[in-house]
């Protein structure tokens, strides 16, 4: 393996870990509320085409991501009344939502299938950014830094802050929050908006950075995936960057292998038909959550007002 | 203004029945709103979307059998659905259906009769609850998220399908086009009326939901699926084994969906190409809940959702809208009748928010 | 001019769908003053507080803080008053350590460091002892108080609202309770104390306020009162006894437990540790002990929802049942009634007519063919409805919809009118007015007087004292050795509640738990 193949390949990974840690951060932060929104591939497609339409509208990509957070953030609040207000089932609600966006997404796309936006430029000069080696650090979109920035941030808002606490304190015990005085629903809110503006990030890395164009249910899925990396990560900021790390190998290898990279390895590789790779991610997914669920203790890290209604007594 | 809930001492059976109709209406009513204000005529779309398909009758045939699977799906979900148990990979149990049946078509060659064709439904069963065992086993073994893994394995059974007709299934005069050899006349399932398409399958989705409501309203299982989905203490104080009731509900929600493919093959396609999942396991989703979880209820919003599925074909010919534009209406529906849900329990009281209870103390 | 008193409540009122929770309720609380608000369950005591702290408003009177007028719009706004309360259910995070939880309960923004300073100069002035770093589900049911007490301590309040705070302590952690709420007083902090055990407010309170049915009874001074006047004023009657029949024969053993000993159940379970007793037809047996301390594994272990490995650990006649599945024990003669009636005794949105079918079907003959008989249903809940004079609707009647003391009827009418052989019940009178304990009480004695063998687990000393032929302690999944009831000692029994198993009179076998609690 060529030095320019590892730096590729690492460059590809980092890509396509991305969105799903933009959008596995922001339901961590949903999930540590108590609340189980399913909707995360609807709020990802949302993304996807606000960010795409808003750059389209104003050639200004740093705007489209400002269009694709509201736009997430926004169908996450669909989401949220039903769910807060009217005390719905959250896991109907969330697949309502992911069924939501995706029709939705299809219909405003129509009209801007075929067009190219103007793509971020490279936040570093590009001495740096196009240079063989230094662009395994400084070679990405502005998002890359963005989403690995946010790792930090969540764990230390999660752990150092009072509002984190606070946010915390909602997942764990509702009723007694509530008793103290918080706002359960606020916080709840608040939090379902900042999963939803995340995962819409997430999803406008596939229409503004993997390719300047719009496409039907371009997220293909990834969504669920950063699902399953929330349990995956035991509700944990490190292991979350860490399982979207592996997640991200996982996909890399279906490129490799459509890419016929093991064309001259030995032949039962060569055997091995091109959908046993593009399913390799999704069976894996299922292979990590039983691996973390044998070993016992998911239930105990999860919050434990997860995905139950909360309705004071007032 | 505060919205203020109050308990109602029993559910509410109007609301029951009346909130699913009124979630149709409002998605209509919206409907309109919404294409007027994006530049498509609103009442065109919406009555073709959403009428056409009952008014003429060329049409009927179309509904049926599109009503068809998303019925025998739809109930087998309802059942997951009742007991808190949510399986959403219906799209890839179906699809194993399918292909479980066409393996039986295929291993059974050209000269299979009724015996065969019987031998392949049957198969068709067998194939969804096997899929839907995989997340059972993991449920029951280690308590692994269901939602989760039903729907990995969706994506995993595209791959499955996508390699057998592409690969050892590609029928050899298809012009190297990924799909099965279409089936013989001998193995397809008979036309209920001359002339149409529509198959023994759509009878069999007319008679399913009866035999449905009687084991959920009447037998011990059905009793049993209702306590654990409404008090899962309970229900293992009462003696009914968690464990049974997931690998239960997991296995008739596969066999189910596994069923539906394996008709929609038989009846209705007669060869499965990378097209196959069209969405009816999403959709039967939906129609489970518009269906409010009733068997009976399942066989009428069976027929709602096909209606848009045809009328949304019909749409995208006359206001040139997207094919994706049913499965907004599909969605809000079923926003509408979770928003609605609250009221068979609660009644819902609007409050003047009084002045004097605003104030805060002050010391 | 008179210091005004710190509280002063006149004519508050509530309600609530179908009931009037707080009629016209007034009274005053003075500075240093501890004073008890006493009252059944379903008298109106927590709603009332909860207006005073905040939670709720009332529909009409007047709240009056130090003499001036005020509406209290959250619980912020009371601690901001300096009115702070602990919780009967505790309002405690059990995945967060115990410094967490009190910042979560504190307004003001303080450091992490500052805060564990002003904890541990709180718990030094009031002898209250905690570890900040330990986390929540680690702790034991009396330091999970003490965590709730440091919380509001830290407030500096001036009124201080203890919701039923003993039921949760053995009788020794009440007494040390005792010690620091009598120093708060002296200090000028008044103390409204909620509990409906008589003899406790007798020994501690100054003044004791007396709800029935949301509306005001007494004021009166307990000092000058019996508890069989207080009692009687709060159940607005005389008290009935329990009536027992005449010359009553234990028979020969029924239910047999042998080193029983489950595993436990998840991260916070306990594990019941070689456990054996018998109970003798005709006999009730009490378990008694703190909240959490394998009671409900017991139960459990006991009705057949955790089945055991080992067959013979549990025998009713002789015959062999800790195999067996909860449906195969009920079959042959076991009947439990599980401490919570919502969720687990009963389905909260089933019938009652559904809610006979979950326990009655295979004894009571409502299945036949893998069908349900709805009418055989309906029929026997309304024979329990009638026997057990259950203020209901019907057999169609929601679960929810009923009151708790006529669900906890129900559910004790069907389990006893199915005959068992062996009844196990927690908690049965647990949030039951005195009128459907005594019914509650007399049913078990009655079903005991029939030959049965009765296991009641309960939390409630006097309850057992009261009822049982025998009685034994739990302690962290220990079973102590069986004492009978008459000429029991209430001392040693405290003391095994607290995880004591030794000579009682010797202080210095007190256990570690005690010991470092306080």
């Amino acid at each position: 393996m060529s030095p320019e193949f590892v730096i590729a390949s690492i460059v590809t990974i980092i890509g396509l870990t991305t969105p799903i840690l933009l959008a596995g951060l922001g339901e961590l932060i949903t999930e540590k509320s108590g609340v189980l929104n399913l909707g995360v591939e609807g709020m990802m497609l949302m993304g996807a085409i606000s960010g795409f339409v808003i750059t389209a509208l104003t050639f200004n990509p740093w705007l489209g991501v400002i269009g694709a957070a509201a736009g997430g953030a926004l169908s996450s609040m669909l989401f949220a009344v039903l769910v807060l207000q009217l005390n719905s089932n959250q896991v109907a609600t969330g697949l309502a939502l992911s069924i939501f966006g995706t029709g939705l997404s299809s219909l405003i796309g129509v009209s801007f299938t075929g067009r190219i936006v103007p793509q971020f430029g490279s936040i570093f000069p590009d001495a740096l950014a196009k240079d063989p080696i230094l662009k395994l650090f400084f070679g990405y979109s502005p998002l890359v830094y963005f989403a690995l920035a946010m790792v930090p941030l969540t764990a230390w808002f999660l752990k150092s802050t009072r509002a984190g606490l606070i946010l915390r304190a909602v997942g764990e015990n509702d009723h007694s929050a509530h008793s103290i005085g918080y706002s359960v629903t606020g916080v709840r809110y608040a939090a379902i908006a900042f999963g939803g503006a995340m995962a819409g990030i997430g999803g406008a890395y596939f229409s503004m950075v993997i390719t300047p164009m719009w496409a039907e249910k371009m997220t293909a899925g990834r969504g669920w995936i950063a699902l399953a990396l929330v349990v995956f990560a035991g509700w944990r900021t490190g292991r979350l960057l860490a399982g979207a790390y592996f997640f991200g190998f996982l996909m890399w290898l279906e490129l490799f292998a459509k890419a016929n990279g093991f064309g001259n390895s030995l032949p039962f590789v060569q055997a091995i038909p091109s959908q046993f790779w593009a399913a390799m991610p999704y069976v894996m997914t299922v292979v990590a959550l039983t691996l973390i669920s044998s070993r016992g203790n998911v239930g105990a890290s999860a919050p434990a007002c997860l995905g139950k209604p909360f309705l004071p007594s007032t | 203004m505060r919205i203020k809930l109050e308990k109602r001492p029993a559910p509410s059976t109007f609301m029951l029945i009346a909130t699913p109709i009124a979630s149709v209406l409002l998605t209509m009513l919206i409907g309109v709103i919404v294409f007027d204000a994006i530049g498509i005529e609103g009442e065109r779309a919406v009555i073709d979307i959403f009428l056409t398909p009952i008014l003429a009758s060329y049409k009927w045939q179309d509904v049926a059998v599109k009503a068809a699977p998303l019925i025998i799906i739809a109930l087998g979900l309802s059942i997951g659905n009742r007991a808190q148990i949510w399986n959403i990979g219906a799209e890839g149990q179906y699809v194993l259906g399918a292909l479980f049946a066409a393996g039986v078509g295929i291993a059974a060659g050209p000269t299979g009769g009724p015996f065969t064709l019987i031998l392949m439904i049957l198969a068709g069963i067998v194939g969804g609850a096997a899929w839907a065992a995989i997340p059972a086993f993991l449920k029951t073994r280690w308590d692994v998220n269901e939602i989760l893994t039903s729907l990995m394995l969706t994506y995993v059974s595209f791959q499955v399908l996508g390699y057998l007709v592409g690969g050892p299934w590609k029928d050899p005069n298809g012009r190297n086009f990924p799909a099965t050899a279409p089936l013989p006349e001998s193995l397809t399932l008979p036309i209920l009326f001359p002339g149409t398409t529509v198959h023994l399958g759509v009878a069999i989705a007319l008679i399913l939901p009866f035999v449905f409501w009687v084991l959920m309203s009447k037998s011990v299982f059905g009793f049993q699926i209702r306590v654990v989905g409404s008090a899962p203490h309970a229900a293992r104080h009462g003696g009914f084994d968690a464990k049974q009731t997931i690998w239960m509900a997991l296995l008739i929600g596969g066999g189910m969906a596994g069923l539906a493919g394996a008709l929609e093959f038989t009846g209705s396609l007669k060869a499965i190409n990378l097209g196959f999942p069209s969405g009816y396991g999403f959709t039967a989703i939906i129609v489970a809940f518009l269906g409010r979880l009733n068997p009976i209820g399942c066989l009428i919003a069976g027929f709602v959702l096909a209606v848009t599925y045809v009328g949304g074909q019909v749409a995208q010919t006359t206001v040139h809208i997207p094919n994706s534009t049913a499965g907004i209406f599909q969605a809000m529906m079923l926003f509408f009748i979770l928003a609605s849900d609250i009221l068979i329990r609660y009644r819902v009281r609007f409050i003047a928010k009084k002045p004097a209870n605003s104030t805060e103390a002050h010391t | 001019m008179q210091t005004p008193p710190r509280l002063d409540l006149s004519g508050i009122t509530k309600r609530f769908p179908g009931v009037l929770a707080n009629d016209q309720v007034s009274f005053a609380v003075q500075p240093g003053e501890i004073h008890a608000l006493l009252g059944e369950n379903g008298a109106g005591k927590s709603t009332l507080v909860k207006m005073i702290y905040g939670i709720m408003q009332p529909d009409a009177g007047e709240i009056a803080w130090n003499g001036a007028r005020i509406t209290i719009a959250n619980p912020k706004a009371a601690r901001k008053l300096g009115i702070g309360m602990v919780f009967q259910h505790f309002s405690l995070f059990e995945a967060m350590t115990v410094l967490e939880n009190i910042a979560l309960g504190m307004d003001a923004k303080i450091p992490a460091r500052d805060l564990e300073a002003k904890i541990v100069a709180v718990m030094q002035q009031y002898g209250l002892k905690l570890e900040p770093h330990r986390i929540v589900s680690t702790l034991s049911v009396g330091e999970r108080q003490r965590i709730e007490i440091v919380r509001a301590l830290l407030l500096n309040p001036n009124l201080l609202i203890m919701d039923e705070p003993t039921s949760v302590l053995t009788p020794q952690e009440v007494e040390q309770l005792f010690v620091v709420l009598r120093q708060l007083a002296k200090e000028g902090c008044s103390i409204l104390y909620i509990s409906h055990k008589l003899h406790e407010i007798k020994a501690l309170c100054d003044t004791a306020t007396i709800l029935r049915g949301g509306k005001l009874v007494d004021t009166c001074d307990p000092a000058k009162e019996t508890s069989r006047s207080m009692a009687e004023k709060m159940i607005g009657g005389s008290l009935k006894d329990i009536q027992r029949g005449e010359g009553r024969a234990l028979g020969t053993a029924k239910l047999t437990v042998q080193n029983l000993s489950i595993p436990k159940d998840g991260p916070f379970g306990i594990a019941l540790k070689d456990i054996s007793f018998s109970v003798k037809a005709g006999e009730i047996f009490g378990i008694a002990g703190v909240a959490g301390n394998g009671q409900n594994a017991l139960l459990l272990a006991l009705s057949g929802e955790t089945p055991s490995l080992k067959p013979d650990a549990i025998q009713i006649d002789g015959s062999k049942i800790a195999a067996l599945t909860a449906k195969q024990r009920r079959l042959a003669g076991m009947a439990s009634v599980p401490e919570e009636r919502n969720g687990h005794a009963a389905v909260p949105d089933f019938s009652l007519s559904d809610n006979a079918i979950l326990t009655a079907r295979d004894r009571m003959g409502m299945v036949s063919g893998g069908m349900v008989n709805a009418r055989s249903a309906r029929t026997y809940a309304g024979e329990v409805i009638a026997a057990f004079s259950v203020k209901a609707t019907g057999p169609g009647a929601m679960a929810d919809s009923l009151s708790g003391g006529n669900l906890q009827k129900f559910i004790m009418g069907r389990e006893i009118m199915q005959k068992p052989q062996v009844l196990v019940v927690s908690q049965p009178t647990w949030g039951v007015d005195a009128g459907a304990a005594a019914a509650i009480h007399q049913a078990l004695v009655d079903l005991a007087a029939t030959g049965s063998a009765i296991v009641v687990i309960s939390q409630d000393l006097d309850e057992l004292l009261s009822l049982c032929d025998t009685l034994a302690v739990i302690n962290e999944g220990n079973l102590s050795k069986p004492m009978p009831v008459a000429g029991a000692n209430i001392e040693e029994i405290g003391l095994l509640m607290g995880g004591v198993h030794g000579d009682p009179n010797a202080p210095t076998h007190i256990s570690s738990e005690v010991a470092h609690a306080y």
